[in-house]
């Protein structure tokens, strides 16, 4: 079970009414690469990894829920008082015809959130590199958002969620080494 | 001398449906621990290297299932 802490991991601000980058910012919240797809890839993997590594399996999945709040946060700021016009200058003419100005989970093109973005192979080697490799492509999603934007406090929040992804990645990569480790072996010294 | 096979003991709980698996087994292959692969490691003679489908037994790990053989000792 979980605890729900009435609060945003990091603080959310958007100084600019910017509706098109709403737009980008849902890659984020229902793209491949996306914070629905992380936590959901690490929570539903961790019931068949080695034990050494579910906790940090579930601590990750945890926190990317809590990045997938900051990136919904953030798009309903920037849609909120949109008017069906300018959700349409915005790019977002599609998105207003089906959803009004709710969000949905799908990327930037529109395509729906699909379970086949994430994975669980069973083999922790494999599964791990996957997770290594999902959190590279967060990272470099969060920077091409950054490089689309012109506000810098939407940016202090794209910039915080981009080093938790360089953190994540690295606690991967230590799994990595534990799951190397020769820990059956006899030490003889 | 890395090994390309480690084990582990899952949790087995009181009220568990099936019998437990007591052992399960994962693999890591050599290439998780070669790095950057030397020059001049040992070979294998041509035809064998094509039969082993590399031509370094540094590389080869040949796979086989770890729970066949402690079902048949089960028989």
């Amino acid at each position: 079970m979980w605890v729900y802490e009435k609060k945003l991991q990091y603080p959310v601000r958007v100084s600019k009414c910017n509706p098109m980058l709403a737009k980008f910012l849902i890659e984020q919240y229902g793209g491949a690469d996306g914070e629905l797809a992380a936590a959901l890839r690490y929570l539903n993997q961790r019931y068949s990894i080695p034990d050494k590594v579910v906790g940090l399996l579930t601590d990750i999945g945890t926190e990317e829920f809590a990045h997938l709040e900051m990136i919904a946060t953030m798009v309903y700021k920037l849609t909120k008082d949109a008017t069906p016009d300018e959700m349409r200058e915005a790019g977002l003419g599609d998105h207003y015809a089906n959803h009004d100005n709710a969000l949905f989970y799908h990327n930037a093109a529109g395509a729906p959130w699909t379970a086949t973005y994430i994975q669980a192979k069973g083999d922790p080697i494999a599964d791990l590199y996957e997770d290594i490799a999902a959190e590279e492509k967060a990272r470099a999603t969060y920077q091409w958002i950054i490089n689309m934007s012109d506000d810098p406090d939407l940016n202090d929040g794209l910039s915080f969620l981009r080093e938790r992804e360089v953190v994540h990645s690295q606690r991967f990569r230590e799994a990595v080494e534990i799951l190397k480790e020769e820990r059956d072996r006899k030490k003889i010294f | 001398m890395s090994t390309y096979r480690k084990s582990w003991r899952p949790y087995i709980g009181p009220n568990d449906p099936c019998p437990p698996i007591e052992i399960k087994y994962y693999e890591t292959p050599p290439n998780l621990y070669l790095g950057y692969q030397p020059y001049g490691l040992k070979q294998f003679d041509p035809s064998t290297a094509l039969f082993k489908g590399t031509l370094w037994p540094a590389l080869y790990a040949p796979y086989s299932n770890p729970y066949k053989k402690k079902r048949e000792e089960e028989e």
